[in-house]
């Protein structure tokens, strides 16, 4: 009886260490053996990201010229004063605006330069005297009786980052400054709205990560019709002639390139690279038959039908080989000799008078008429040379709508200088610098929280440390440009931006997160089993036996002790 | 059982497979979809938001097209700041500029002796431009901008590309105008400026395949190979360092539709005039042989060769079977080959002929021609001097009264015989089981008396492990030593083998090149998915120069003064030729794919069977059983207990 107590024991005991080494040694084993390599990501600071808390800052520079502050007003004047705007937009994005005002009187030159014949000479020398960074702002506030605007004109926008505006006529010398600057706060934060950020166009910049409420058709439009931000956009002209059996046309393409994109696209550089392609398609037929209408001699097509139109030119106009930006493709139609000339109408019938349409994120479409180029008896194919600059004025319209350059509209009172050779003020490249740095901004965030997100939800996924090197890349310089934004350096901020973006896009995109081995868990087991069974059947079996023999003996105990 | 087992196996690796194949693939459409929405799937949120998005896209779908108002101040603006810069624009009546592009088309069609008809069209666009000097090209007029783009982006010096289907029979066939593999080949010359050659040469292949649409993608180091001597730059440009050469075929690759359309694509005239109206699909690729290719390279502009211009040659080779299908009647159209006849030239073409050769029929008696054309052209073409009638598509007259052309040709009598070609080779492998097996290259010298050198050009992939002391080349039964070796052996997984040899082919003989193999065992990710098809090893290629056969008819020197018939013919002595061989199709050991869960099964049963009587033997707990008795004592004890008597 005592050899087979100890037997029975000595085989719990086995059983027992059996189990115990399975647990102990094997299945961390197989545990550590079957594992993926998954890089360290900073997962804490990407969910710090995933609370976009973002603070744009302006630096505003109050100048009194002489004459609209008494010299005892001069001395109480505040040198600077910060304004702070708060705006929620969702649960999990925040803005917040800060306008730092400094108040200065204008030293001897400036007003010197003030008194120059007409605004846009003072715009100008007040521009040469000091040059303002990138994203800040100057406004002279200059005597009423000043005669450098126009009557009805109160608020002068120049060129550069300064604008002019003119005391009102009730702030009488004899008032205090908290009048005088109680009255110039709201005309100033006016201006601030046209030439810097302002809450409708960071809103929109934001619209890839926050849905809008679905609020007017005109704001959605207008927020979808420029392209996305990128770091740099291919431009194709294409000349369409679907009859050259008819028309030899000729369009001097590098030279209009040369005098009126390129000074546009060099003053946007720093925003994104721009590269200028142009190609002659022939034989591209439009996708919809123009209507004749008798009362015009013209044929026309309705702005119903303009949907229809560039799908089969589409196909022919051929992606950029060589790059995998977006394209802002600038389509120039002549009509075949049969179908001219051809107009646009607008829903109103009435005919357009560019004669071209743009499509949000495409690009634009010019017709232009050839037939008034020969007479009757003309002996085919005639030779036609395009009137480029009629041509390159429509395209730079468009181009400066589909980059997102707004020309918002000023309200009353405002004087907005016409723009310069280059096609873009200042603060119109500020106004887009702001809203493209906020919209990189919260593109990479979404990108970097999504992408943890998707690694955090499939276990499988391999992250190599390429991947986390991006990642983190992303991330820090998303905290530098979010820090810059909050300093008020807009350059670096949209720099830094766009390094956030390339990198955030670099991670989500890399093709080792989209490897072949994923199996689901439950393949994974049903290859195990063979193994997992027999191994654990007998060894739960015998675990159970003890249990219950155990117990038994517990309870033969407890029978004995009564 | 066992056979149950296996089809069990099988089918969960196919489940599974698939299902790793779903997985793939729904990962993939998510994150090239909306990849902001794809990392929240299970979200609730994100199908909200999707749902929002579908709502609102009406919305932008009506205002998607808007007039553009320009705004008058701007473009005035715009147009006074002009004035000073020099505006050639604004003087309207400005002389028209002289294109400094041309554009070219061409169709050969030869009646082939075997009763095939043989069409070739060639499209060249010729620029004068350089892509490689520092400003950057970009406005494109004739020259398609894709491949503009790819020529100044990857610093391509010269560019062949060729899509193949079918086999070229040069026993029955002749020549062809242009030689090209089956499958597809692709070799490019990079300008020396190129530091990465490879990484270069990897990001080329996946523009190309995507300009092609073709599966260009799949080349990769193991089976790219730079050939020392067989590629020579064709364009101008004396570098011939061949570490800027890459080559590369994929003998597998199908061409269909999806390829031409893109290569017409590439054309000014697109498919909408000229010869071009005649490449339908659906006729081009029911034929026996059909090749399109592309050719880029820069060539000179005049004779001094003071400007240089990229020449861009598009070329379609055609073989049509019309005997077979033309029910006995030995004749065809343009009409019956393409379905379409021909109606104008491309307009922006500066010459648009078509030639049909009728040297084998000078005086009209096997074939019949009409409409006649009175101009007739004559042209040493691989070596021969070939009679062409043609007919100038820019002359409205060519078309006639019924404003088309369709040419038709009639045979009289299915006579005449061809001349063998100079220069032919085959290859097969020969051997039997899954281990070795032997390549032969036979190559046909059938000059009647004299002899050539060829280079022979063979890649062969890395498993395939040649053994390269097997090398021989015999001719008329002897050794037959190659001037001049290039091999690189291959390593695994990384390159395939190159050999490259000069051999002089002796007059009238077959040269005979056999090197043994062995087949490698590959992993199971690196089968293809078929791979009991077999494997393919692209076509060998054999360049050479080969002795005209204009200077081969000694004989016949009645029609020429005696004084200039003593030496051969030196003019045009000999031509090149380029000769591909049938790629093969090799089996490679091809194990049972439900081999990983079969073995799996096998191992852990074998596992859990020594681990089973161990844990027995271990945990059993033995007691001394009582000994039963034996069986004649048990008997006993039965009969014991009927008769009533206590057992033993």
């Amino acid at each position: 009886m005592a050899t087979t107590e100890v037997e029975r024991r000595r085989g719990q005991l086995a059983s027992l260490s059996i189990a115990a080494v399975v647990i102990i040694v094997g299945v961390p084993l197989w545990w550590r053996t079957t594992e993926t390599y998954r890089a360290w990501l900073p997962v804490s600071q990407i969910n710090e990201l995933a609370n976009l808390q973002l603070q744009l800052s302006a630096d505003v520079e109050v100048v009194f010229a002489r004459g609209t502050v008494t010299p005892e007003q001069q001395k109480k004047v505040p040198l600077t004063k910060t304004q702070d705007e708060e705006h929620t937009v969702d649960e999990d994005t925040a803005l917040r605006y800060r306008y730092e005002t400094k108040y200065r009187t204008a030293n001897i030159m400036e007003e010197d330069a003030l008194k120059q014949p007409s605004a846009a000479d003072a715009d100008l020398s007040l521009h040469t005297l000091s040059e303002s960074p990138c994203g800040s702002l100057v406004v002279y506030v200059i005597p009423e009786s000043s005669s450098l605007l126009p009557e009805d004109v109160d608020v002068y926008i120049g060129q550069r980052r300064t604008a002019l505006l003119r005391n009102g006529a009730q702030m009488k010398v004899g008032r205090t400054i908290e009048q005088l600057l109680a009255h110039l706060e709201p005309r100033i934060r006016q201006v601030l709205k046209v030439m810097s950020f302002s809450h409708t166009d960071i809103t929109a910049a934001l619209s890839g990560r926050v849905r809008l409420s679905p609020g007017n058709k005109e704001s959605i439009a207008d927020s979808m019709r420029a392209f996305k931000s990128s770091p740099g956009y291919e431009i194709t002209f294409s000349l369409l002639n679907p009859d050259p059996k008819s028309h030899r046309l000729h369009w001097d393409i590098e030279g209009a390139v040369q005098t009126y994109i390129q000074p546009l696209l060099t003053k946007l550089a720093p925003v994104a690279n721009f590269s200028i392609d142009s190609q002659t398609l022939y034989y591209a037929m439009l996708g919809v038959n123009p209507r004749f209408d008798s009362s015009r001699n013209a044929y026309t097509l309705n702005s119903d039908s303009l949907a229809h139109v560039i799908n089969p030119v589409e196909a022919r106009l051929g992606s950029n080989a060589a790059s995998s930006n977006p394209v802002l493709n600038f389509l120039l139609y002549a009509p075949d000799a049969q179908h001219s000339p051809l107009y646009i109408q607008d829903r109103q019938k009435q005919k357009v008078p560019s004669n071209a349409f743009h499509s949000p994120r495409w690009g634009g479409i010019m017709v232009y008429n050839v037939n008034s180029f020969y007479g009757p008896e003309a002996v085919f194919p005639v030779d036609i040379n395009i009137d480029m600059a009629k041509v390159m004025g429509v395209f730079l319209a468009q181009l400066r709508l589909l980059l997102g350059v707004q020309s918002s509209t000023a309200p009353p009172g405002f004087l907005v200088a016409p723009c310069s050779s280059t096609g873009l003020a200042d603060w119109e490249l500020d106004r887009l610098m702001w809203s493209r740095s906020v919209e990189n901004v919260a593109t990479a965030a979404t990108t970097i929280t999504s992408l943890a997100q998707l690694l955090d939800q499939i276990g499988n996924i391999v992250i190599n440390d390429n991947i986390a090197e991006q990642v983190s890349s992303a991330v820090t310089s998303l905290q530098l440009a979010v820090a810059e934004l909050e300093a008020g350096n807009l350059g670096f901020a949209l720099q830094y931006s766009k390094e956030a973006i390339l990198a955030s896009e670099r991670a989500f995109f890399d093709p080792s997160l989209l490897h072949l081995l994923y199996f689901p868990d439950d393949q994974k087991f049903a290859i195990y089993i063979p193994l997992f069974l027999p191994m654990c059947v007998p060894i739960l079996l015998s675990l159970l036996k003890i249990i219950s023999d155990a117990r038994q003996r517990r309870k033969e105990r407890q029978a004995k002790k009564e | 059982m066992a056979a149950h087992g296996c089809s069990y196996s099988a089918l969960l690796l196919i489940i599974c497979s698939v299902s790793v194949f779903i997985v793939a693939d729904s990962q993939d459409t998510s994150l090239s979809g909306g990849h902001h929405a794809a990392a929240v799937e299970d979200n609730p949120q994100a199908a909200t938001e999707a749902a929002g998005k579908t709502s609102e896209q009406p919305a932008v779908e009506e205002r998607s097209w808007e007039a553009t108002e320009v705004e008058e101040a701007t473009l005035h603006e715009a147009a006074a700041d002009k004035q000073d810069t020099p505006a050639p624009e604004t003087e309207a009546p400005s002389p028209v500029p002289q294109p400094k592009d041309d554009f070219q088309e061409e169709l050969v069609i030869r009646p082939l002796h075997s009763g095939d008809i043989y069409a070739s069209f060639q499209f060249r666009t010729l620029w004068e431009t350089d892509f490689m000097s520092g400003n950057k090209v970009s406005h494109y007029r004739l020259f398609p901008k894709s491949l503009g783009q790819v020529i100044s982006k990857f610093s391509v010096r010269e560019l062949h590309i060729s899509f193949t289907q079918g086999y070229w029979r040069t026993m029955q066939w002749g020549q062809p105008f242009q030689p090209a593999p089956p499958g597809a080949e692709l070799w490019v010359w990079f300008q020396d400026s190129v530091t990465d050659v490879d990484g270069t040469w990897k990001e080329l292949t996946n523009v190309l395949s995507g300009i092609f649409c073709a599966s260009l993608n799949f080349i990769d180091s193991t089976n790219t190979v730079q050939p020392s001597a067989s590629f020579k730059p064709l364009g101008i440009g004396n570098v011939t360092d061949h570490r800027f050469l890459r080559y590369a075929t994929l003998p597998r690759e199908i061409v269909c539709t999806e390829n031409l359309t893109p290569w017409k694509k590439l054309l000014p005239c697109g498919s909408k005039a000229g010869l071009t109206v005649l490449l339908k699909s659906e006729k081009l690729f029911h034929s026996s042989f059909h090749s399109q290719a592309v050719h880029i390279r820069p060539v000179c502009q005049d004779w001094q060769c003071k400007t240089t211009s990229w020449e861009l040659r598009q070329t379609l080779n055609v073989v049509f079977d019309l005997h077979t299908s033309g029910q006995g009647k030995r004749e065809w159209s343009l009409f019956k080959m393409f379905s379409r006849t021909l109606t104008e030239a491309c307009p922006l073409a500066s010459s648009s002929k078509i030639y049909i050769d009728i040297t084998d029929d000078p005086q009209g008696e096997l074939f019949e021609l009409s409409p006649a054309t009175p101009l007739l052209s004559q042209a040493m073409v691989l070596g021969d001097r070939r009679t062409f009638s043609v007919y100038d598509l820019t002359q409205p007259v060519t078309f006639g009264t019924v404003r088309s052309l369709n040419p038709l040709i009639r045979w009289k009598s299915s006579e005449g015989d061809m001349l063998r070609p100079l220069l032919h080779a085959e290859r097969y492998v020969a051997g039997y089981g899954l281990q070795t097996g032997e390549i032969h290259t036979l190559m046909y010298n059938n000059h009647p008396y004299r002899s050539f050198p060829v280079l022979l050009l063979d890649t062969v992939p890395w498993y395939l492990r040649l053994y390269i002391h097997t090398l021989t080349v015999t001719s008329k039964g002897k050794d037959n030593t190659p001037s001049y070796i290039h091999y690189q052996p291959s390593k695994d997984r990384l390159r395939p083998h190159l050999l490259e040899m000069l051999v002089q082919l002796p007059p009238n003989s077959v040269t005979e090149v056999t090197v043994q193999f062995e087949r490698a065992l590959l992993k199971w990710t690196e089968y293809t998915p078929d791979p009991n098809h077999g494997f393919y090893v692209g076509s060998s290629v054999i360049s050479s120069l080969v002795p005209s056969i204009v200077a081969m008819d000694t004989n016949i020197t009645m029609d020429r003064p005696l004084f200039s018939s003593f030496f051969p013919c030196k003019e045009e002595s000999s031509f090149f030729v380029r000769v591909y061989t049938e790629p093969l199709l090799v089996n490679l050991p091809t194990p049972d794919f439900s081999m990983p869960y079969n073995v799996i099964c096998l191992t852990c049963t074998v596992v859990a069977v020594g681990y089973g009587s161990l844990y027995n033997l271990l945990t059993r707990s033995f007691q001394i059983d009582e000994p039963s008795p034996g069986l004649a004592k048990r008997l006993a004890n039965i009969i014991r207990r009927m008769r009533g008597v206590p057992p033993l």
